[in-house]
């Protein structure tokens, strides 16, 4: 079976460690670059919306963020469920990693979509359907975070937190379903977003850079995370031990 | 095994650990009075802090029962899986050859039986003290259906905490999102009935839900307690 090769040596943490090494500096600029060109493209050079002015601008963190703070929990619960099927070591050194940085998008897209409320909406929190859902989101994301935190046995939090993303990942789309048909139901008239269902193609394309961008820096931080955990976990273990004193550090 | 004496064996495991545990908590009637008390004293607190307005009340009383009920339910979980496990019984279930679905939803059905059912049989007197203007038959049948699915979800987070030496605060902060399209259909079945209007359609989602956690949460909650009994 050679074509699993590479999934089996992707199990290694070290072989893994090694290989990133070199990705990063790559990705690093690739993501650093791309934030770059789109922030200024979309601040900068992009038309002034004609209903909301500029203040439509926030999208251009928002909107990445968001796509993101989903996304996240399914490679998180991917990798729990690798973990827990092959059981992969890798894989929950991932998803332990995969955790707060989708809670920090989380938390960034609730907070621009606040600032961005204001001038909109003229209110600060509405309790509106993705407002809502983001909101349990985030608690999702909180959750897996405390339950990995309280174990004092590695393997166990590995796993718990492995089930409980998986349960999540089934509960999303009924939570997602439920708040919108909750949120119809209510129907807060007064507090209907303006802009129009299509976007321009001068708003389109730095939007799209910036998505492009935000999923790049993800990875990035995700290989920074992992690659901290690995060395975490293996410290005890001899080419950790090599690498540090190659290194010269400690 | 013959398909004949595995499927006994199957109800045997079911009626066994049913009869078990209701029997433990007939004899200890302070694990299922003390929800029941905490469903009463939260209620009363409300009009104590929103003013005793029957109209405010009304308002907000399906709602409140819905929120109430879920919490009181949140609170009785901690102690499904944490008595068999500090008394290794918990253990024993594991290594039987009888499958833990079946244990673990008899657990879960005991558990019902002594929160969520007294808890909405209280229901309809604290709808009263609310005057909730109408609906109490959907107040009864959205519960029904709702602290059932409740308590098989919660069971998932109760074999997740089982280890945990403070486990209780945890348990609710893993599932109190998940409690989420509960509280919402249950607690919109009550108002539309409140209002006079058709409830055909969140009961039936209500129902949906507990046909999903009937067939998913048992296995979630025995992989769960695999993995947190066996490594500690």
């Amino acid at each position: 079976m050679a074509s699993w090769q590479w999934f089996h040596r992707l199990g290694s943490p070290r072989w893994f460690y090694e290989k990133t090494g070199g990705w990063l500096p790559w990705l690093t600029a690739v993501a650093l670059v791309l934030l770059v060109l789109g922030t200024v493209w979309g601040l900068a050079f992009s038309p002034e919306d004609f209903k909301q002015g500029n203040s439509y601008r926030i999208i251009y963190i928002h909107v990445p963020a968001a796509f993101l703070a989903l996304a996240g929990y399914y490679i998180m619960a991917v990798c729990g469920a690798v973990g827990l099927i092959w059981r992969m070591k890798l894989a929950f050194m991932v998803m332990k990693s995969a955790a707060p940085i989708g809670a920090g998008l989380t938390f960034v897209s609730l907070v621009t979509g606040a600032i961005w409320g204001k001038p909109t909406w003229g209110t600060w929190w509405a309790w509106d359907a993705r407002i809502t859902s983001m909101l349990i989101l985030f608690f999702l994301y909180l959750g897996i975070m405390a339950l990995q935190s309280a174990f004092q046995n590695r393997e166990a939090a590995d796993k718990a937190s492995a089930i409980l993303a998986l349960v999540g990942t089934v509960n999303i789309p009924i939570i997602y379903k439920s708040v919108d048909w909750w949120y119809t139901l209510h129907q807060p008239a007064t507090l209907k977003l303006t802009s129009a269902p299509t976007i321009h193609a001068s708003m389109l394309y730095p939007l799209l850079t910036m998505v492009v961008a935000f999923y790049v820096f993800y990875a990035v931080v995700l290989l920074l995370y992992t690659r901290h955990e690995i060395l975490r976990r293996e410290s005890r273990t001899g080419w950790v031990r090599e690498l540090i004193a190659k290194e010269g550090g400690l | 095994m013959t398909a004949e004496t595995s499927s006994r064996a199957m109800t045997g495991t079911f009626g066994a650990t049913l009869r078990r545990d209701l029997l433990l908590a007939a004899r200890h009637p302070g694990d299922w009075i003390n929800p029941l008390v905490f469903f009463l004293i939260a209620i009363s607190l409300i009009p104590l802090g929103v003013g005793p307005e029957s109209k405010v009340l009304a308002v907000l009383a399906p709602g409140v029962l819905w929120v109430m009920a879920l919490l009181a339910t949140l609170l009785s979980l901690d102690g499904l899986f944490r008595s068999d496990f500090e008394d290794g019984a918990l253990e024993q279930c594991l290594v039987s050859p009888s499958l833990l679905y079946f244990t673990v939803l008899a657990k879960v059905v005991a558990h019902w039986l002594v929160t969520g059912l007294p808890l909405t049989l209280l229901s309809p007197v604290l709808g009263l003290m609310l005057s909730l203007p109408g609906g109490y038959g959907t107040l009864c049948l959205s519960l029904l259906i709702g602290t059932a699915t409740m308590s098989l979800v919660g069971a998932v987070g109760a074999a997740l905490t089982v280890s945990l030496q403070r486990g209780g605060l945890l348990l609710s902060l893993i599932v109190m999102p998940l409690y989420v399209p509960i509280l919402i259909f249950g607690a919109s079945a009550v108002n539309d009935a409140a209002q006079g209007v058709e409830v055909g359609v969140p009961l039936a989602i209500l129902g949906a839900f507990l046909a999903l956690a009937l067939a998913l949460a048992p296995m979630a909650a025995s992989a769960a307690l695999r993995v947190c009994v066996d490594s500690d």
